[in-house]
């Protein structure tokens, strides 16, 4: 069998306008659910590390659950699960913001956990020496100090969360991945095509590295 | 510079009967002890002796299980049940750390700012003021707007102590103050506490310093497995020590 192959240029170019609608989809998913997730973060990071244990076993529980399982199961389970409990259909870019919210939300947890923890014993009791009350030592000294280290771990689950999004065309949102094989229904140019789509998501993810390398550069965040 | 209502020959801490354990380990044992106003009491003894455990008890920043202890009028419960006496205590209790434990995200002078507008809700204008008096007092003044990593140890340590300063505190604790140093700018540091000292402050010292310690002090503590074996003038204790565990002690150390 003979096949000589060749690559269309011109498909792929052409493809392109076809499949930038979907960008708009693949960041409202990916920075909407984060966004959420960092607040779940913020709140299950911290139960994790209360004296409390029960405070500590539900947040645990949580981390477990949602990093224990895949993210595609949890969109499906919300968009197609769910609507048998609520009695109504989801719609799919809330589903999907809710998957990567609550998926996000779970490993941003042990981010927060991480970094709190990180912050040495020895700050924490010089502001309590100085008459600063617990939460004003962890407001004030422990939570800018443990932000600043948790900000290239935070990075790193954000580029992970946007390439998750490109699971969501299975519940129909119309992200980058949707879009693309939508566009290679009517074309049969899918080596074309899916380069082109991988590209469009190296350039939002190599864009997020290059923000927070200068932001590290700049000494804004590690120490 | 004394502000208090309490009559100065009062005890500013009473320490009756404190013990403590870590775990199966006695690390205190029947602690009585006595600071009035004004006395300066360097704490000496080998590490694990339990000297940094008892000044850590005096701002509550290590718990005891039981016993006594009162620190200008508030009690402390055993097993850290006093939140609200023991913010009281630390507001007028200052301490200097071993490791200095300055706020890194923080310039030098927001570290010695914070307390006074967080805790005493001083606006920053009079923060501000009382902070750049202190730092010059400790010679650092010119280095106000930097951030502690771009200090020399010995400057970290002074900056520190100015911090403490600036919540006014009628009690400072310093725990092993120079032993992160190196040696060339412990000096520089032990110059500070002096001056302090020669101020009328009220200090209690753990040190490895003994020449200071003989110069500065009013009273010297040995401590030995959680005990106070032997106290006194520091002519008292380094020139004729009466327990032959603290002639063991000063032998070595005094030796080099």
């Amino acid at each position: 069998m003979d096949v000589t192959f060749e690559f269309d240029w011109a498909a792929a170019l052409a493809s392109i306008p076809h499949l930038l609608p979907g960008i708009p989809y693949t960041l409202l998913i990916s920075f909407g659910g984060l966004a959420i997730g960092f607040i779940i973060g913020i709140i299950f990071g911290l139960l994790r590390i209360s004296p409390l244990h029960w405070l500590r076993l539900p947040a645990g529980l949580y981390i477990e659950v949602f990093r224990g399982t895949p993210v595609l199961v949890q969109v499906l389970f919300i968009f197609y699960g769910l609507p048998q409990i609520l009695g109504g259909p989801i719609n799919a870019l809330v589903a999907g913001i809710a998957a990567i919210a609550v998926n996000s939300g779970a490993y941003i947890s042990e981010i927060v956990r991480g970094g709190v923890e990180s912050i040495e014993r020895g700050q924490r009791e010089a502001g309590l020496s100085l008459g600063l009350s617990r939460t004003q030592a962890f407001r004030y000294i422990i939570w800018p100090q443990a932000l600043r280290r948790m900000i290239p771990p935070l990075g790193n689950q954000a580029i992970i969360s946007i390439k998750d999004t490109s699971l969501f065309s299975v519940i129909g949102v119309g992200e980058l991945v949707r879009q693309g094989q939508v566009y290679i229904a009517t074309t049969f140019t899918a080596l074309e095509v899916y380069l082109m789509v991988a590209l469009l998501y190296l350039a939002i993810t190599w864009s997020l590295s290059l923000i927070l390398r200068t932001l590290e550069r700049k000494g804004l965040v590690g120490q | 510079m004394n502000h208090s209502n309490s009559a100065s020959n009062k005890p500013i801490v009473h320490m009756d009967k404190v013990n403590k354990y870590f775990g199966s380990l006695h690390v205190l044992q029947d602690i009585d002890l006595e600071i009035t106003p004004g006395e300066v009491v360097v704490i000496i003894g080998a590490s694990g002796s339990g000297k940094s455990t008892l000044i850590r008890c005096v701002n509550g920043l290590e718990e005891f299980q039981n016993g006594h202890i009162e620190v200008d009028g508030n009690e402390l419960l055993p097993n850290g049940k006093s939140s609200k006496a023991l913010q009281t205590i630390r507001t007028e209790v200052g301490m200097v750390f071993q490791q200095f434990n300055l706020f890194p995200h923080l310039s030098v002078r927001d570290n010695v700012t914070l307390a006074p507008i967080k805790v005493r809700r001083l606006d920053r204008g009079r923060a501000t003021e009382i902070a750049n008096k202190l730092l010059e007092r400790v010679g650092i003044s010119d280095q106000a707007d930097k951030y502690p990593s771009q200090l020399s140890g010995g400057q970290q340590q002074r900056v520190a102590l100015a911090r403490a300063l600036a919540m006014e505190p009628r009690l400072m604790l310093f725990d092993e103050p120079t032993s992160a140093l190196d040696p060339e700018m412990i000096g520089e540091v032990l110059d500070a506490m002096r001056e302090l000292a020669n101020e009328g402050m009220t200090m209690m010292i753990v040190t490895h310093e003994m020449g200071f310690a003989r110069e500065v002090a009013d009273r010297v503590i040995y401590i030995h497995g959680g005990q106070i074996v032997e106290q006194g003038s520091p002519r008292e204790v380094f020139d004729n020590p009466q327990h032959e565990r603290t002639q063991n002690f000063l032998s070595r150390v005094l030796k080099h």
